[in-house]
């Protein structure tokens, strides 16, 4: 990476937010993506933005040098990804194809009111790889912010265009930018249940596991590398541990009596998962190998859905010790206190707590007059903000860059996913051709493959 | 038709001289396992003497479900007989196992759902037990909402689905 240059007049990211309006919005646009997305082998995602402001960050792309000859596109997916993001505008280039910084002439990218602009190419090398290079220049500035260029194989191109995204988004809004993740999420279509991990965007969506058993509560490893999941193939809920590379697999928890609710320490080493071994449903910590059983909380009640801070001090989990399901915390190492600390106060059901990847607060589902929604609690006030307004909100997880909150909604009898930003003040939704979607888990941050 | 009004029987008496102890379950109703088997002779009357009594349509040990009110886990008085019924089985073939699997509505928390599956077989164990069947003779599981016997979305499918199942090991 070269030519980093600070300087682009940034709108900051506080007042963009401020005038990101959020309305709702139904189900039309959704028939068209599941009409158009009709041909596909496997369920593919398509995610429709709801929500979206005024002040966004405009920003032209121009279709790179020779991208229509290679196998996927670039521009069309990082486009998508920005537009996504709910924080950019795209601008049409309507007509003008620079390539290459000289041939760039800056007042006719004002007249179009871009504030940022994309140019690249593409080559396609001996043996099938391909050259990409682009640069992202400051309109107003007329100067170059970065510069990057890869070669990739042609079955990584899309993974390529998520990788440029996540850059002029890093670079843009100073934010780390998600496009690059990947999502699990359970799809039950009839009487099958198929564990699915598909890119952030809903392309690539590959079956992990397929069952006439439900699967529920994914949980990826720190490393991006396994999946841990609740499988009923065998009468009852059993804790497995897949790989998805090799896709062996293997039962960490079947103890006597259920076993659920899976949650990865921040080192990968351990899971806290949730047992009816002693009675009552209690969290225990197991090595990632399933050895090394430990019982964490002592409660005479349902302790459930534990969730690790990022420095894997302590968890938050759910409990009805109270009299109602409430959330709780408690530090996880041995030797201190093990006392609970009740966390919610307003309303008789607070359940499905996940730390923020800043570990400052948590997101969980509240049920109040009108259902069960998203709502997020600052740790240190807190004070808690309802995210959203539908009717049967679930298992809320974030975006590895705390931005964004994927949960799982419902739509006239159907789940689907749903996202929304932490502030509240975007929204989009995710759906499938077919089936019940539902137990979505964001993955973690990928790390760039230079 | 001998054995199981034998088998019955035993249930009556070893019922009645089980010691009541602390469960880890938190059973509201105190006398929840304490009156068993009032009834199960009357239903046993018809029974066929071939017939396996666990499927006998007309022996009380073929009903195997056990219905809950709304966020209850309290086993209900009419639900007595029938589970002081299967703890009487157990309690005279003492190589039977049986698997409790709780079950909820569909609204809510799947994995909250799944503890309270969870208490809701862990009370019918707990009855079970106090009625002399052994512990190591049961396991109590839950499915949470994961299994729903009956699909819609109101209040009669919900009261279908709020319920823990009685399944033998081998069936």
């Amino acid at each position: 990476m070269t030519g980093i240059i600070y300087g682009f007049p940034r709108i900051p990211l506080k007042a963009i937010l401020m005038q990101v309006r959020l309305r709702r919005f139904y189900s039309s646009a959704v028939v068209l993506f599941l009409w158009l997305s009709g041909a596909n082998a496997y369920a593919t995602l398509n995610i429709e933005i709801f929500g979206g402001g005024a002040t966004q960050i405009p920003i032209a792309i121009v279709p790179f040098a020779a991208e229509e000859k290679i196998s996927q596109s670039i521009t069309p997916v990082v486009a998508a990804d920005l537009q996504r993001s709910g924080l950019f505008r795209l601008v049409d280039p309507a007509g003008l194809r620079p390539h290459e910084p000289v041939e760039v002439s800056y007042p006719d990218w004002v007249n179009r009111g871009a504030g940022a602009l994309v140019i690249g190419s593409t080559t396609i090398l001996a043996g099938g790889q391909v050259a990409i290079r682009f640069q992202l220049l400051d309109v107003a500035k007329q100067e170059q912010l970065m510069s990057y260029a890869e070669t990739v194989p042609a079955e990584q191109l899309r993974a390529a265009a998520h990788r440029i995204a996540d850059m002029i988004y890093e670079k843009l809004t100073g934010d780390v930018g998600v496009f690059s993740t990947r999502i699990a999420y359970v799809v039950k279509q009839g009487k099958k249940y198929s564990l699915q991990v598909a890119d952030a965007d809903g392309y690539n969506a590959q079956p992990v596991i397929e069952y006439t058993e439900p699967i529920i509560s994914p949980s990826w490893s720190p490393d991006g590398t396994k999946l841990a999941y609740v499988s009923f193939e065998n009468k009852k809920p059993v804790v497995y541990v897949q790989h998805l590379a090799t896709r062996a697999r293997k039962a960490v928890a079947n103890f006597r009596g259920s076993n659920s609710a899976p949650a990865w320490s921040p080192d990968g080493s351990k899971l806290a998962v949730v047992l009816s071994l002693m009675g009552g449903s209690q969290i225990f910590l197991i090595n990632a190998d399933g050895g090394g059983l430990q019982r964490l909380t002592q409660s005479s009640g349902i302790d459930t859905e534990p969730s690790f801070s990022p420095d894997g001090r302590y968890i938050i989990f759910t409990s009805d010790r109270g009299g109602s399901p409430q959330i709780y915390r408690m530090p996880v190492a041995e030797g201190v206190s093990r006392s609970a600390e009740r966390l919610t106060f307003e309303g008789s059901y607070n359940v499905s707590p996940r730390y923020s990847p800043d570990g400052k607060s948590f997101t969980f589902i509240h049920r109040g007059g009108g259902g069960f929604n998203v709502a997020i609690q600052d740790m240190a006030t807190r004070q808690v903000q309802l995210l959203t307004d539908s009717r049967f909100d679930e298992s809320p997880s974030f975006a590895p860059n705390g931005r964004i909150i994927l949960y799982a909604t419902e739509i006239k009898g159907r789940g689907i996913l749903s996202a929304v930003s932490s502030d509240g003040r975007t929204r989009q939704q995710l759906s499938t051709q077919a089936g019940d979607i539902r137990e979505p888990a964001w993955g973690p941050m990928r790390r760039l493959q230079n | 038709m001998k054995k199981v009004v034998a088998v019955l029987l035993i249930s009556l008496l070893t019922a009645c001289a089980s010691q009541t102890k602390k469960s880890d379950a938190e059973v509201e109703d105190k006398s929840a396992g304490a009156k068993p088997a009032t009834e199960a002779p009357r239903a046993t009357t018809e029974a066929a003497p071939t017939l396996n009594p666990l499927t006998d349509p007309n022996n009380i040990l073929s009903r195997r479900s056990v219905y809950f009110e709304f966020d209850s886990f309290v086993v209900k008085d009419e639900y007595k007989s029938l589970v002081g019924a299967h703890a009487g089985y157990l309690r005279s073939n003492p190589n039977a196992r049986v698997l409790l699997q709780g079950n909820t509505d569909e609204r809510g928390s799947r994995e909250y759902n799944l503890a309270l599956g969870q208490k809701r077989a862990d009370a019918v164990r707990y009855a079970m037990t106090l009625s002399g069947a052994k512990e190591s003779q049961i396991e109590s599981v839950s499915l949470g909402e994961e299994k729903p016997r009956a699909s819609g979305h109101d209040e009669a499918s919900w009261a279908e689905n709020r319920r823990v199942d009685i399944r033998y090991q081998g069936e």
